[in-house]
């Protein structure tokens, strides 16, 4: 599983260094890309701009998706992956601050698979990061079509 | 049934004028016509009787000397009084003497029937009169005279009278009924204007409408008048109390936008919040611990416990603004009204804290089959933060009793969550509600102030009160209605 890569959609630098050292501390060692905002996010996935140049037959073992993003969100993105036949299977963990309502009923209305809220503590976040990991990355076996080698 | 009593006012005015109009007229005409046959009958009866004491006198000599040939040309000159019908002389002792008939199938008695010394008598029967006259010569009785007398032309009198009368009769019943009619534009159509615009308004509620002013005067005009003010008086009402509601309405649609921005902005206050005011709480808090972690070795004691200082109260606001944010959730959310029974939410509740403190000693009292309707989440949420509170506020004693149950007081049902737990200063009891309001100190109880500020609102939003009793180390019942 060293070579699944993660995809980390994460605009706030404080998070991303918290999340990246989240995953070391439980000992994830796959490789982690993080763009920075959902246009970025698209464009690693249909390899396209600063991307044009990858393999996009690689797809992640999961997207790791912040809602609140600078252009398009959060919700812009995964209405994109879902509606593109390369990505519509790919895992999407929703990952954000908010356990609003509406967010999370518009998160599984557009094909999320799985909503985290990010505790404020960093223990608990470490803990919920782990708990990803090992669901996401070990045990979770994705869809065929996601995932052309 | 208006119809009915337009009706019964022209025709009551109508037949009371022909009543009293043809009540006068008979009366005249009785009294007129019972003394006009009185004296008639009177001066009929005189004549018959001159008329037969003539014819008397005149018979005397032909009596006294038996010569009846005399008597009969005596009374053969009756036939020059045309109502005579016949005539006869009697002997004293009542034997025809001499006879005279206007007609030959006359009959005349055979015998008289007079008693001695009665001098005159006479009889009726329905077409004619009868008269015997005493006829004496020289203090004697020298025979009688008998008269048949026609009465045809006092019946032929009355029967003009009637016509005359019966004429006279519908001649003024006419007249009354003409007058009435008058009596009627005057009185009775006035009164019936008035009615149907009084029907009409009371029909289509268009009191703009006025009586028209006729020509009447007097207790009339002023019943017109009057009604008119009326009138006037209840559409300035009407008219009034139309611009006071559309005052109103307006209002409340101006409330109602008012309302719905500011829930709208609270909306987006409240998600800005929801992500933005977190994320530096979760940066100082990875940071501080990645600092203490990767730091240990040069970090002093102090230093830590500055750090871990740092990492509770940011933990701690994590918590309020969750709070904050519930609070203005349940202020949000949309009421759905459902039956719900509490005695079981309560239950899973207290099993949930049992759960958490399977150490603490907790007598659960909870009443069974408290079924109300409300919205069964937000009312888990006000058990949830009662009980919660019972349950810290006992965790200082060794063993302890929370009770939640329904009583009557004076006329409204309330339930209450009641405890033995530290209780709180009633002189404080009104603060207990507001948010970020606490009666303890945070070392001695943790918590931030907006759980019963939060069941406050919800109650509030059913429509019920809450309120609390307790003394310092006597516990607390809070109360609420829904």
């Amino acid at each position: 599983m060293e070579d699944a890569v993660i995809l980390l959609v994460e605009d706030n630098p404080d998070d991303e260094v918290l999340t990246l050292r989240a995953l070391k501390k439980n000992n994830i060692r796959n490789d982690v890309i993080v763009a920075h905002d959902g246009m970025e996010a698209l464009d690693y996935l249909f390899g396209r701009g600063k991307f044009a140049e990858r393999d996009t037959r690689m797809m992640p073992q999961v997207i790791l998706l912040d809602l609140k993003l600078p252009k398009l969100d959060g919700f812009d993105v995964l209405r994109a992956l879902r509606s593109d036949e390369r990505t519509k299977l790919l895992p999407v963990v929703i990952l954000t601050s908010s356990n609003e309502e509406q967010d999370r009923a518009n998160g599984y209305g557009l094909g999320a698979n799985s909503y985290v809220r990010k505790p404020v503590e960093f223990g608990a976040f470490i803990e919920a990061v782990k708990q990803l990991g090992l669901y996401w990355l070990i045990l979770n076996q994705i869809a065929p079509v996601a995932r052309r080698k | 049934m208006s119809h009915a009593r337009q009706v019964s006012i022209t025709s009551k005015l109508t037949r009371m004028n022909m009543l009293v109009c043809a009540t006068a007229l008979s009366l005249a005409c009785l009294g007129f016509l019972s003394y006009d046959l009185a004296t008639y009958r009177q001066v009929t009866l005189d004549n018959l009787s001159i008329q037969s004491q003539v014819t008397g006198s005149n018979s005397v000599s032909a009596l006294v000397f038996d010569d009846p040939v005399s008597a009969q040309r005596t009374l053969s000159s009756l036939e020059f009084a045309p109502n005579i019908l016949s005539a006869c002389i009697y002997t004293p002792d009542g034997k025809p003497f001499a006879t005279y008939r206007r007609s030959p199938n006359i009959s005349i008695p055979a015998k008289l029937a007079i008693s001695p010394g009665e001098k005159e008598r006479h009889w009726y029967n329905h077409e004619n009169i009868f008269l015997v006259h005493a006829i004496s010569f020289q203090g004697k009785p020298a025979g009688f005279t008998y008269v048949q007398s026609n009465i045809q032309p006092l019946i032929d009198r009355v029967e003009n009278y009637l016509a005359i009368a019966g004429v006279m009769l519908i001649l003024s019943l006419s007249l009354a009924l003409f007058l009435s009619r008058i009596a009627r534009r005057s009185i009775a159509e006035p009164i019936q204007r008035l009615a149907n615009v009084a029907r009409r308004v009371s029909k289509d509620k268009e009191y703009s409408t006025r009586a028209e002013p006729g020509r009447e005067e007097g207790e009339l005009a002023e019943l017109v008048g009057t009604f008119n003010e009326m009138l006037a008086q209840i559409e300035t009402r009407d008219r009034s109390l139309e611009a006071a509601r559309e005052k109103l309405e307006e209002h409340v649609e101006q409330r109602t936008a008012e309302l719905s921005a500011a829930n709208k902005e609270l909306e987006a206050f409240s998600y800005s919040v929801s992500h933005d005011l977190r994320a530096p709480l979760r940066s100082i808090e990875g940071f501080s611990l990645a600092l203490a972690e990767d730091y240990d070795d040069k970090l002093d004691g102090e230093a830590k416990s500055h750090l871990s200082r740092i990492r509770a109260a940011t933990t701690r606001m994590g918590v309020l603004i969750d709070d904050l944010l519930n609070l203005a959730r349940v202020t949000r959310a949309e009421l759905h009204r459902e039956p719900i029974n509490l005695s079981s939410i309560a239950s899973s509740i207290a099993e949930d804290l049992r759960k958490a403190n399977p150490e603490r000693q907790i007598e659960f009292c909870v009443q069974e089959r408290l079924e109300t309707v409300g919205d069964g989440r937000l009312l888990r949420v006000v058990l949830e933060n009662l009980l919660g509170n019972a349950w810290k506020y006992t965790s200082k004693h060794a063993w302890a009793r929370i009770q939640f149950a329904k009583k009557r007081l004076n006329d409204e049902e309330a339930y209450f969550v009641t405890d033995d737990g530290a209780g709180f200063d009633p002189a404080f009891a009104g603060r207990l509600f507001g948010a970020f309001q606490r009666l303890h100190g945070m070392d001695e109880f943790p918590g931030t102030g907006v759980g019963l500020a939060t069941v406050q609102r919800i109650i509030h939003r059913h429509g019920g009160r809450v309120w609390a009793e307790g003394a310092v180390e006597k516990g607390a019942t809070f109360y609420f209605t829904l």
